[in-house]
């Protein structure tokens, strides 16, 4: 009945991680046998995932079996470019986010570390499926098990500020989750299905008031998790949680889900087109202009590191609603590629920060003096991954600036040009003066050596980030995937330029 | 034998009824297992009776031989044939729990409430499966006084506020009956397919009228439909913890079976029956919000979850009074998850405290570590009440809005969500303290956990996962039962 290993493969994908939940909730009281598990189930899921890319970029798609979830409507994975891209980041990041894990839960002795590895096991399990989730609603379902699965994660601590965080994520979450489920149910009631599209599924005949309500419920579900101003505030406080959970969840895994639920809402269900005649697309353009320099200005003020990173995080999100925004297929892929470029160079950022929290108990950014010399290679991870933020050639935030621009420049809307630059000198302002101070000022205090638990991951992550710059092709062809999903959008190769 | 069936199905709890009192004369343990015997019997029976039902039709059985209009009919058909299963389903999870609860009383005292239970468990299936509009009333009857004495089996305050019951209830009744008598007068016949047959004929007028809104509040006092739940609340709070789990998951569930079965199987669509929905949609939205909001207000557990059960109802209610196919499949998709949530939610919370019947929010402080799979159940079972994915709750709730959204009652969607979210506001209260508070210290280690006896353990987590399962099968039981259980639109 199933094809495990063929057709069904992304279904295994969204499973394993789901089965390394369950056993490591019964394997706690063994932690090595636990942490065994995380790095098993990850390794097979990055092993199930890597090998659908040569199908997927030679123009195939990977559709799992539907099973029934109501008449006429399936639970049903289907693996397209986009999807992939995603899927990719969020598998390769999680075995590499799992070292770290171990590394820092254990150099902290936190608590509850089992229900810390298997609620992290279920968001990988739901990050997959709504990456791959072929149709609105079962993309809803894991969107909602995500969201319930990261709770516990940020109220890890269980201190009443990780209480309060946790309830401000949940307000948040939920809110937006009923906005979504509104809008999906009523776009099920339009009669064309949920199904993803590339050029979007409504029906032509769609009346405008209707066009324009849903995309309103549409962004305001997905908008959340993707920070859009002003529905970001659970962000920052989310970052009481511990670092790798700020790391890959609130650097990637979460906040993408939303990024990336903007890039489905808006490629898949609306189409470009369509929002381009109802004219949304400017007012969209402009709320992530204004997200993008809010956020930066924002992590100008804060103190705290990874509230600064949280802020940071806010304003690039909308890099990638910008560019759904734009529309055009150089943004469209720029916006895309952004998804790993920043997912690889947040993490680095945040491990630094958990690095740095763990060798030495500080978090403030003004006690950072001297550390480039204490923990060198955390520090020189630091400042390439924030080169790389800032836009700087040869790193891969460069690369997703410049097909953003690019692309704004194609559609006529040069402003925005000038907005990606601002953005770039801000990132500089807030993150420049942390490696100033850790490689030229006198050392605030005593810390910690380096740990190869926490410092590998780094390196490796900051290693990517480099190569994406170099070479964005290379291995899992983020670049390729980006650019194939973007013209599928736009509707066949459009021209558009690549460094 | 198997002719039968229908009828096997309300008579073996009513024979074991009156067994059990006789058995426990020689063994206690041997009228206990008579109980859950006779109501796993019922259950087998039920499922039997479905599935022949669902291969070849609505199963028409004469009581005696004597034919209808004049000997009583009883009809199983998908709609009433399922509530059997699910009536039974219950009965026989909650006749196992209530074992370890049952050992504090003396044994005469425990097979009386035995005979009790079955009692109330043969009542409710006779309202599902009999076509007789006056036999519904007995049976209405029949399972009422055994739910009082039940009810009012857990104390003092238990037997004030069953006493509240016993007169609401008994007026409920009254109203039904009294409706019955103006339709029998018109008509001249009690039987449902008659009367649906010859109510067209009578001309439209206050008679009819009345007979319609008598019999509507009637079974709306029993379903506890907002504003007219004020007997619930501490019925529910008081009762004996088993009693509150059967009561709760399955009695409100029968009465709105009763009403959707007068609605749209006997009443003709018409005037009167389009007013009645209409006034009820709206008393169901306020119901739906009022629940939600008064269950924000309460400290006891138990009391929080009887109003959740008022603001559930209404999603109930307002999906019949819609009427559309996904609104009326929404309906019953949540009388089944409703049901088997409660059941769960008030399971695990009565396995905390058999000693007392009151239960503080704030005294589920750590309780995940004392019953974790106790505590996993009743987490899935409220995020399905919350209707999150992918619970029974959740899919419920996509029926139902689809049935707003098609019917055109936007503010009825933004009702059912709005609910949710207060749900959650609530749920998560309570998750926060099972899960985030450690348990309190001055608490001496118990040395007999929650979760020690499989009686109190199986029928929960049972629950627990039918929650999961109604939910991920939910498109299976629609197409194969409930899409036939609708009425003829």
């Amino acid at each position: 009945m199933f094809d495990l290993l063929g057709a069904d493969r992304p279904l295994v994908a969204v499973l394993v991680p789901l089965a390394a939940a369950a056993a490591i909730r019964l394997l706690g009281r063994y932690p090595i046998l636990r942490e065994s598990c995380t790095f098993a189930a990850g390794v097979l899921t990055v092993a199930l995932v890597v090998p659908m890319l040569p199908v997927v970029l030679d123009g195939g798609v990977i559709e799992s079996s539907r099973l029934l979830l109501l008449p006429g409507v399936a639970l049903h994975l289907r693996v397209d470019p986009l999807g992939l891209l995603f899927g990719l980041v969020a598998s390769i990041l999680w075995v590499i986010t799992s070292v770290y894990s171990v590394g820092y839960m254990r150099a902290g002795a936190y608590p509850n570390q089992t229900g810390y590895f298997a609620s992290f096991a279920l968001c990988i399990s739901a990050t997959l499926g709504l990456a791959f989730a072929a149709n609105l609603l079962t993309f809803f379902v894991f969107y909602e098990v995500l969201t319930l699965a990261t709770y516990p994660l940020v109220a890890h601590n269980r201190t009443p500020e990780a209480r309060a965080g946790g309830r401000k994520y949940l307000v948040y979450t939920l809110l937006a989750g009923q906005a979504l489920l509104l809008a999906i149910v009523w776009t099920y009631s339009l009669g064309s299905g949920g199904e993803f599209r590339p050029g979007g599924l409504l029906p032509a005949e769609t009346p405008t008031w209707t066009v324009v309500s849903l995309f309103v419920l549409f962004l305001a579900g997905v908008g959340v998790k993707a920070g859009i101003m002003p529905l970001h505030a659970w962000l920052p406080a989310a970052m009481v949680a511990p670092t790798p959970v700020s790391a890959l969840l609130h650097a990637v895994a979460v906040v993408k889900a939303g990024a990336f639920g903007v890039l489905r809402i808006i490629g898949y269900v609306f189409g470009v087109d369509l929002l381009d005649t109802v004219g949304l697309d400017t007012l969209l353009a402009g709320t992530a202009a204004a997200t993008i320099l809010f956020g930066s200005i924002r992590a100008l003020g804060e103190t705290h590191l990874k509230r600064r990173l949280a802020y940071s995080t806010v304003s690039q999100l909308s890099y990638v609603v910008l560019g759904a925004a734009l529309g055009s297929a150089a943004a469209l892929a720029g916006a895309m590629f952004h998804i790993a470029a920043h997912g690889f160079t947040k993490i680095t950022l945040f491990f630094c920060a958990g690095a740095i929290y763990t060798e030495s108990h500080r978090d403030d950014v003004r006690q950072l003096g001297g550390l480039g010399r204490q923990m060198p290679i955390t520090m020189t991870a630091f400042a390439i991954a924030a080169a790389s933020l800032a836009g700087t050639p040869l790193l891969g935030g460069f690369i997703s600036k410049w097909n953003l621009s690019l692309g704004a420049l194609a559609s006529g809307q040069g402003v925005f040009v000038a907005v990606l630059i601002v953005s770039g000198l801000l990132n500089l302002a807030y993150l420049f003066p942390i490696i100033y101070s850790a490689f030229f000022d006198a050392p605030y205090g005593e810390v910690g050596r380096e740990r190869v638990m926490l410092t590998a991951p780094l390196v490796i992550t900051a290693s990517v980030v480099i190569l994406l710059g170099v070479m964005p092709g290379i291995g899992v062809g983020f670049y390729q995937l980006a650019w194939s999903a973007a013209e599928s959008v736009v509707g066949g190769p459009a021209a558009g330029g690549s460094p | 034998m198997s002719e039968h069936l229908p009828i096997l199905i309300v008579i073996c709890p009513l024979l074991a009824a009156v067994l059990v009192p006789l058995v426990a004369r020689t063994s206690a343990g041997l009228a206990r297992a008579l109980t859950v015997l006779a109501t796993a019997a019922s259950l087998l029976f039920a499922l039997a009776a479905l599935r022949v039902v669902l291969d070849s039709g609505v199963w028409r059985y004469h009581l005696g031989g004597w034919a209808p209009p004049w000997g009583i009919e009883y009809v199983v058909d998908p709609l009433g044939g399922g509530m059997a299963v699910l009536v039974s389903l219950l009965a026989t999870l909650v006749a196992i729990y209530a074992g370890p609860h049952l050992r504090e009383f003396s044994s005469l005292r425990a097979a009386v409430f035995d005979s009790l239970f079955l009692l109330l468990v043969s009542g409710l299936l006779g309202i599902t499966l009999t076509g007789d509009l006056f036999n519904l009333y007995v049976f209405l009857e029949i399972s009422s006084l055994a739910a009082y004495a039940l009810l009012a089996s857990g104390g003092d305050r238990a037997v004030v506020a069953t006493f509240r019951y016993v007169l609401i209830g008994t007026i409920a009744a009254s109203f039904y009956l009294l409706g019955l008598g103006y339709l029998y007068a018109l008509t001249g016949t009690l039987n449902m397919a008659d009367l649906a047959s010859r109510l067209p004929q009578v001309a439209p007028g206050s008679a009819v009228t009345v007979g319609v809104v008598l019999i509507v509040v009637g079974l709306a006092i029993k379903m506890a439909v907002f504003p007219l739940h004020g007997w619930m609340p501490d019925a529910y709070t008081y009762a004996p913890p088993p009693v509150t789990m059967f009561v709760a998951a399955v009695m409100s569930k029968v009465s709105a079976y009763a009403l959707l079965r007068v609605l749209f199987f006997v009443l003709p669509a018409g005037e009167v029956v389009a007013t009645a929905r209409g006034v009820l949609s709206w008393v169901a939205a306020a119901g739906v919000l009022a629940g939600s909001i008064l269950a924000l207000a309460q400290t006891d557990v138990r009391r929080m979850l009887a109003y959740s059960s008022v603001g559930q109802m209404g999603y109930v209610v307002l999906g019949l009074a819609m009427g559309n196919v996904a609104a009326l499949t929404g309906a019953l998709l949540h009388v089944a998850g409703h049901a088997v949530a409660k059941g769960c939610l008030f399971g695990a919370i009565g396995s905390l405290s058999r000693q007392t019947v009151q239960v503080e929010i704030e005294g589920l402080a750590g309780a995940a570590s004392r019953a974790p799979v106790m505590m996993a159940a009743f987490t899935v079972a409220a995020l399905s009440l919350i209707g999150m994915p992918p619970t029974a709750g959740f899919f419920s709730k996509w029926y139902l809005l689809q049935g707003m959204i098609e019917g055109g009652a936007w503010v009825f969607a933004v009702v059912l969500l709005v609910s949710s979210l207060l749900s959650a506001v609530y749920f998560f209260r309570i998750l926060e303290r099972i899960y985030f508070s450690p348990a309190p210290a001055s608490d001496p280690p118990p040395s007999r956990g929650p979760e020690h006896s499989w009686r109190l353990l199986g029928p929960v987590a049972t629950l627990g996962a039918a929650v999961l399962l109604i939910g991920m099968f939910n498109g299976l039981l629609v197409t194969v039962v409930i899409r036939h259980a609708l009425p003829d639109l």
